[in-house]
């Protein structure tokens, strides 16, 4: 197949096909006003070189690229390896996707079986799957599959669980089936929650860390759940799952721990390409959606690897299939594998530490600045929101100008938030690097006076 | 294949039994020959009320899946558990150990309604040659 677009030859040729005298006579239900009535006007082709001048100068207005970078929300700036780079970006490699032919790609498969292992142990779950888009459509996932296990509607949500996978799950389901519970001090109480379940509930969603940073009581969460007989889903960050008790971890565990991996190996972007992970108990491994890598024998007793329990999917179940999804996100589940590989239990713990000292560190450092305090009280991990004497906004700006990211503007979710700085801080930021930025804090306070 | 002349059937392939006012439902032989190696089951809770034609369960092979119907309208009084660990029974004994569910008819008398072995037979014959 060749990606060069129609020729007009072509173009007469289907229309004929399907009777229809021209192009316009084809789109004529559509609304005249919202169609383009004259071509679209672009630039005509360019040279090589041009075309290179032209680029170059759009990249060189990325001031993200050498910014230092206090910004975190969902996506982190965690060192990547060169290793990562290296290995994934083999040209065996480079195309790496979910296998539809899959157990030809034997290599593909073992990648995502190790991916798997990893997670499953970070999770403290029976099970997980090869991956999905991303942390939000996880989350829903483990929502819908909740909903199926227990043939209950309501999906509960606690308030601290980030604005953009609330967005996303009113998204897929009605929004009427959704409850939030609402947080006290940037934290979910256990007695709130056990008010908003009651006996209709499906499951209960909740992050931890939350959105704020803070940590959230996973096991009196999930006995508020159990009790009330709904699946209990842990919106986990996999850097700080190397520091915090497994949520899955058995007996009192989450039935379902899912999340966004980007912070494994894989740079945070404009907010993407990004990658979801999901994992669950042994009791739902028959609802779970995605693809599933699974060690075997071939018939000469060599190991090898399998999908397998494809028969959730929609290749075979159709439209009763457990998800829509069918894919998983190859490459980037491959770098996260490589990342967890290379760091290792004690060096993922070592990233963890580092990223609590230096958070800890940097939000002692902002309290003593004038005007600048903590928003919330409880415990944190690699993120905490600072409330400060002018609009977070003003912040975020007199950053640029010292080529600093200063945090998150929270003013962006709620009005009532817009002294909200969301700060998060890597193992990359230097005590160098904490000091420039809080000059930053220091220039905006004292620009308003 | 030998079709036992004691049951009643779908058209879905499951079979019905009645006795002592109790029906017990399984898939028939055509159908377990037809998935293949079976892995799992699905079944319903005890005290769920099904409704004839209706899904009430899956039963999965190695490459497929399918939905099972439930001949008759009424409720779930006994699930075969041993099916969970060895789901073979299905394939190795269809209308004997690999029995699925057992239901309380609302209508005993609608499973005399179900298709004859013969009249079976010749659906078979009709719809699959």
């Amino acid at each position: 197949m060749s990606y060069i677009g129609l020729s007009r030859d072509e173009e007469r040729r289907m229309l004929e096909t399907i009777g229809v005298t021209s192009f316009e006579a084809l789109v004529e239900t559509i609304p005249a006003s919202v169609r383009l009535q004259a071509p679209l006007q672009t630039p005509g082709p360019l040279s090589e070189i041009d075309l290179r001048r032209q680029f170059g100068a759009w990249a060189r207005m990325n001031a993200a690229d050498h910014a230092v970078s206090f910004m975190g929300g969902g996506l982190y700036d965690h060192y990547i390896p060169s290793v990562v780079n290296t290995l994934a970006m083999r040209s065996e490699f480079a195309t790496a996707y979910t296998p539809y032919q899959a157990e030809v790609a034997q290599g593909s498969l073992t990648a995502i079986y190790e991916f798997q292992s990893m997670i499953v142990e970070l999770a403290g779950t029976d099970v997980a799957n090869a991956s999905l888009y991303d942390g939000a459509t996880a989350v829903v996932e483990a929502a819908l599959l909740a909903r199926h296990q227990t043939g209950r509607r309501r999906v509960v949500v606690a308030g601290t669980l980030h604005p953009h996978f609330l967005g996303v799950l009113r998204t897929y389901l009605d929004p009427a089936d959704i409850a939030v519970v609402p947080e006290r001090g940037g934290q979910t109480a256990p007695e709130d929650v056990r008010q908003t379940l009651g006996a209709d509930a499906a499951c209960l969603v909740y992050a931890h860390p939350n959105f704020f940073g803070l940590l959230e009581s996973p096991a009196a969460l999930h006995a508020m759940a159990r009790a009330a007989g709904a699946l209990s889903i842990a919106c986990c960050d996999p850097i700080a799952l190397a520091l915090l008790e497994p949520p899955g971890i058995h007996g009192a565990g989450a039935d379902m721990v899912v999340g966004e991996g980007q912070s494994l190996g894989n740079p945070p972007s404009f907010g993407g390409p990004v990658l979801g992970f999901f994992a669950c108990s042994q009791a739902l491994v028959r609802r779970m959606p995605g693809r599933l890598a699974a060690e075997t024998v071939d018939r000469n007793g060599r190991r090898g690897f399998v999908l397998t329990l494809q028969t959730r999917e929609q290749h075979i179940r159709r439209e009763k299939a457990t998800s829509n999804i069918c894919t998983n996100q190859g490459l980037l589940a491959l770098r996260a594998t490589i990342y967890l590989g290379l760091l290792g239990r004690e060096g993922m713990r070592e990233v963890a530490e580092l990223c609590v000292q230096k958070t800890h560190h940097a939000a002692e450092v902002a309290t003593k600045v004038p005007g600048y305090r903590r928003a919330h009280e409880g415990a944190f991990f690699r993120e905490f929101v600072l409330e400060c004497p002018v609009d977070a906004g003003a912040v975020v700006t007199q950053g640029l100008e010292h080529g600093v990211l200063p945090g998150v503007d929270l003013g962006q979710f709620r009005p009532e938030w817009k002294r909200w700085l969301l700060v998060a801080v890597t193992e990359q930021r230097s005590a160098a690097e904490i000091e420039r930025w809080a000059g930053v804090l220091r220039a905006a306070a004292e620009r308003r006076s | 294949m030998a079709y036992p002349d004691d049951v009643r059937y779908t058209p879905e392939h499951e079979w019905a039994k009645l006795e002592n006012g109790v029906v017990t439902v399984g898939i028939t032989s055509y159908a377990a020959e037809q998935l293949g190696d079976v892995v799992f089951v699905e079944l319903p809770a005890v005290g769920k009320k099904l409704d004839a034609l209706k899904p009430f369960g899956v039963v999965e092979a190695v490459k497929t899946v399918s939905d099972l119907f439930a001949p008759v309208t009424g409720e779930v009084v006994e699930v075969n558990a041993t099916l969970a660990d060895n789901p073979a029974l299905v394939n190795q004994s269809p209308y004997g150990e690999g029995w699925m569910i057992r239901l309380r008819p609302d209508d005993p008398d609608a499973v005399s309604k179900l298709m004859a072995r013969a009249d079976y037979e010749r659906y078979l014959q009709e719809q699959h040659g």
